[in-house]
């Protein structure tokens, strides 16, 4: 090793890219052998699902559909808030992502990398559920049905990242986990995903219009013609609003760290 | 210092925490294959010195370059490696995988193998993060901070948790580093590691550069001698003899600190001759550290 070599210090599109790439796997390696995160991410949906939507409404077919799609919700959001919100808030907190910036890793790699980490766990997820409802019910949805609704399930897993992301960079690590609790669990409930909205009480159905996984949750359930009526476009408008919102704040949060 | 190799440099750096300030003036220079030991108390400004460099936090006026570039910029990333001090790391990725993801983060990352070696960590390398030691955990950081081969490398105190073993080996790699034409940059509290490793050291003290210059002429600069004893007086008989700056008793042993050890020796030695275990000893950085900062 000569002191003067002059190396070239560029990197190629495909080192780029391996980045990208290694920064995923990595962090799908690490996640997945967390068992305070993977296990819960993983199997509570399901549990959940079989208790509220299978046994408590007695088999019926109708219920256990309508169900699908909002714990498919539920379920999606868990990986994308914890990932984002309590472990970005653990690493910050330690100090590990001092060293990581320090780096000359792209800042884009620990969102991107994380992103389809989430999206990996809502496909697991997806398959618990759907294995779940075929086994233990008389669902029947068509493979084109199973196919949107996935798709609509994993894609909408973004506000949520988003909103994950602005917890992570604003939380204390220790009071992240509790915080993104309290923020997932009532909107869960108050969006109507653990029981059907229309059993709520009239003002608690009217808030829900301005939480983001009500309206995911109407896109997923106009799949199987369970929906409250409104339109696409306006759910995706919503949705589509509250990402830029949850961005921004992202961005400002992060901003804030670099005084 | 032969200005040519002159890598990276901070000018009249200054910087305040809400109306604290937390840097004032400093100057510093970093040559190409030079150590350079920033020390002081805690507070003294080493960690904020070392984050501007590293562009991780904005300095409020003087100049900050680093192979030409900004501090913090891909350029200077791409040729500097830091080891920040860390509480903790993702605990289940194991130490190899740690090393591999950082490795392609550089466009001419250092051989695995040879990080490994510089590292110390050659066996364990399937071993998760979560089961190391203090000292280990200090290992892998340092690996991570020399995956990309760097130009200048950055050192937070790099010894805490170390036993003597690893901070020895640790020690040898700077060196073989260096050798190299690696510059670095360390913070340390530990005197011993400034004193062996650095060409130059850098005393801050209240965000001033208060002495800078080879640990030889810092201590030549304190021109104090200890002389130390062993007896059953009170320190305070000790403190009218010549050119006594202080007296401390430690145990049965007595410290007196002068400025003129001829005289003050034979001074003390003619009134008690019977003194017990007596040395003589130059200051070390240690006493200059303490008298400068």
């Amino acid at each position: 090793m000569g002191s003067h070599i002059n190396h070239d210090q560029t990197m190629t599109f495909n080192k780029h890219v391996n980045v990208y790439w290694q920064e995923t796997k990595y962090e799908w390696l690490k996640s997945i052998r967390n068992p305070a995160f993977a296990l819960p991410a993983v199997t509570f949906p399901g549990l959940f699902y079989v208790f509220f939507g299978v046994l408590m409404n007695g088999y019926n077919p109708q219920a256990a559909t309508y169900l699908l799609c909002t714990y498919g919700v539920f379920g999606v959001m868990g990986p994308a808030l914890f990932s984002f919100g309590a472990g970005l808030a653990i690493e910050r907190g330690q100090g590990w992502l001092d060293i990581k910036s320090a780096s000359p890793m792209p800042g884009g790699a620990q969102v991107i990398s994380r992103l389809f980490v989430s999206m990996g766990f809502s496909i697991l997820i997806l398959l618990s559920l759907g294995g779940l409802a075929a086994s233990l019910t008389d669902i029947s949805l068509t493979l084109s049905q199973v196919g949107v609704l996935s798709v609509i399930l994993v894609l909408g897993g973004l506000p949520f990242c988003l909103l994950g992301l602005t917890l992570g960079l604003s939380l204390k690590a220790e009071s992240a986990p509790v915080v993104i609790n309290m923020v997932y669990l009532p909107m869960s409930f108050l969006s109507g995903l653990w029981i059907p909205i229309a059993m709520l009480p009239e003002f608690l159905q009217s808030f829900a219009e301005f939480l983001p996984p009500y309206h995911l949750s109407q896109l997923a359930l106009k799949v199987v013609g369970l929906d409250a009526g409104g339109s696409v476009a306006n759910h995706i408008l919503i949705l589509g609003l509250f990402s830029g919102i949850f961005y921004v704040f992202a961005v400002l949060a992060s901003r804030k760290k670099a005084n | 210092m032969a200005q040519q190799n002159m890598i990276a440099f901070a000018k009249g750096l200054t910087k305040a925490f809400k109306g604290k300030s937390a840097l004032s003036n400093v100057d510093l220079e970093i040559c190409s294959g030079q150590v350079l030991a920033i020390l002081g108390a805690n507070g003294a400004g080493k960690t904020t010195l070392i984050n501007i460099l590293l562009g991780r936090l904005n300095h409020d006026s003087g100049d900050v370059s680093l192979f030409n570039a900004k501090a913090g910029s891909l350029e200077a990333k791409r040729l500097t490696g830091a080891m920040l001090q860390v509480a903790n790391l993702p605990e289940t990725l194991k130490i190899k995988e740690h090393i591999r993801l950082f490795q392609c983060y550089y466009p001419n990352p250092m051989p695995y193998e040879k990080v490994l070696a510089y590292a110390g960590l050659e066996k364990m390398q399937n071993r998760y993060s979560k089961k190391l030691s203090g000292g280990e955990k200090q290992r892998l950081l340092f690996a991570l901070s020399i995956c990309g081969n760097p130009k200048l490398l950055f050192l937070d105190e790099p010894s805490v948790g170390m036993d003597i073993e690893s901070r020895q080996s640790m020690w040898q790699a700077i060196r073989d580093l260096k050798s190299t034409g690696t510059s670095i940059v360390l913070t340390t509290h530990y005197l011993q590691e400034a004193d062996s490793l650095a060409d130059e050291i850098l005393l801050l003290k209240d965000g001033k550069v208060v002495k800078r210059g080879s640990s030889e002429a810092i201590k030549a600069s304190v021109n104090h001698t200890t002389i130390r004893f062993c007896t059953d007086l009170d320190a305070a008989a000790f403190d009218g003899f010549d050119g006594v700056v202080s007296c401390a008793k430690s145990g049965k042993y007595i410290e007196v600190q002068t400025s003129n050890a001829s005289q003050c020796l034979q001074g003390i030695l003619a009134a008690y001759p019977n003194l017990e275990d007596v040395t003589v000893e130059r200051a070390g950085l240690e006493e200059a550290f303490k008298q400068l900062s």
